[in-house]
């Protein structure tokens, strides 16, 4: 998973100090992995580098860091890219398709075209293993069974979450 | 690729409850096209739409450059028996008749005698892997044996389009393959366009292109702009 689009994805909603941003990663997307301190100042400071992001004045304070961050028009376009790119469908994709969804619900972007277009990378795969099961040799369709069967799991959570769209929404941004 | 057989703005009711709100599709000449959906989207309607089984309430149904659905039940019902084949979930085997006369029976309600059509459903033993079990009634087979008895039946006619809804449905993982790899394999061969409607993936996958129901409408799965 992308931390600093992430990040830049939850600087979209308002400008946030990296305390807060930190607080609302570690609280949707840490999953019991807090963001080290550090790990955010340097993630803002190379966004800011990069012109994906401004970082206002420095304010008074405690703590190391009290400036606020402010996504620029091209971080914006960069987490629009982001959602919108379906990611190489490999197993075990849960953390960048969860982040992706709840992301995408908190930005009232459309997350259901986003899931679409993983659903049909996922069966494009799908389709190439099926492929490479019928021509090849008992070792490769043992592998290729392997991606199968991870790649239908991801496509079930993608079709439940689907449905269940419009309840998540609610609840991602209350 | 052209159409073979194409719905156009299809509805369909039962009584209140709508399950297809203006379906359009067409199918490619040849092509194996997988139908997915959520249970009660309308993909089994959609299939018994195209197929000439049900009537649109509004709508058309095209099959090679003809309108299907204002066709009298008589030349609809000639029309899936001549140029129409069907696999289904359960393979509806008639139980009183042997696996082979299972299998010759399209042929045999097309009017061709008895001994030539035995004839014509011998080898699909072979092909599919069934030898030494044509004269097995249905209860006698496993539901993969059964299954490709089935699917032998749908084919033996080489239709223009074979209509399979969920025709994995009750087998185990590995008979499901077996079944798939048969079906696809010998569609192929044949240039029979397939209608797979089916709510698993891995038996998507051994489609060209799959549309998603939802709602009673068709889907094409396109990607999302940023």
């Amino acid at each position: 998973m992308s931390v600093p689009l992430t990040l830049l994805g939850l600087l979209e909603r308002e400008p946030s100090h990296g305390y807060d941003l930190k607080r609302d990663y570690d609280t949707y997307f840490g999953r019991g992995k807090p963001l080290p301190y550090g790990q955010v100042y340097a993630t803002l400071s190379r966004l800011a580098r990069d012109g994906k992001a401004i970082a206002g004045p420095a304010e008074h304070g405690e703590g190391p860091d009290r400036k606020r961050y402010t996504i620029t028009e091209a971080g914006i376009a960069d987490v629009g890219h982001w959602l919108a790119e379906p990611a190489p469908p490999e197993p075990h994709l849960q953390t960048v398709l969860f982040a992706k969804v709840v992301l995408a619900l908190m930005l009232g972007r459309p997350a259901a075209g986003y899931l679409d277009a993983q659903r049909a990378a996922h069966l494009q795969r799908m389709r190439e293993l099926t492929e490479l099961k019928r021509r090849g040799e008992v070792v490769d369709t043992l592998l290729a069974d392997y991606g199968l069967y991870h790649l239908e799991a991801d496509l079930r959570w993608i079709d439940h979450t689907a449905a269940r769209l419009d309840v998540l929404g609610r609840e991602v941004r209350q | 690729m052209s159409a073979i057989i194409e719905a156009r703005g299809v509805v369909k009711s039962f009584g209140p409850t709508p399950a297809l709100r203006g379906a359009t599709i067409a199918v490619g000449q040849g092509e194996i096209l997988a139908v997915m959906g959520p249970s009660g989207s309308g993909k089994s309607t959609l299939l018994h739409c195209l197929a000439g089984i049900l009537v649109p309430d509004r709508g058309e149904v095209w099959f090679g450059g003809q309108r299907l659905d204002s066709l009298r039940e008589n030349r609809r019902s000639e029309l899936r028996r001549d140029r129409f084949g069907f696999v289904f979930q359960f393979g509806q085997l008639v139980p009183e008749l042997t696996a082979e006369e299972n299998v010759a029976l399209p042929l045999l309600l097309g009017g061709t005698r008895r001994k030539p059509a035995l004839a014509e459903a011998r080898p699909w033993f072979g092909r599919l892997g069934l030898d030494g079990l044509e004269d097995r009634r249905s209860g006698e087979l496993s539901g993969g044996q059964a299954q490709r008895v089935a699917l032998a039946r749908g084919l033996i006619g080489r239709p223009e389009v074979l209509f399979a809804d969920e025709p994995t449905g009750s087998l185990d993982s590995v008979s499901g393959e077996l079944v798939m790899n048969l079906l696809t394999a010998t569609a192929r061969e044949q240039a029979s366009t397939v209608i797979l409607v089916t709510h698993d993936a891995r038996v998507a996958a051994y489609a060209d292109r799959e549309v998603v129901v939802r709602d009673g409408t068709v889907s094409s799965l396109t990607g999302a702009t940023p």
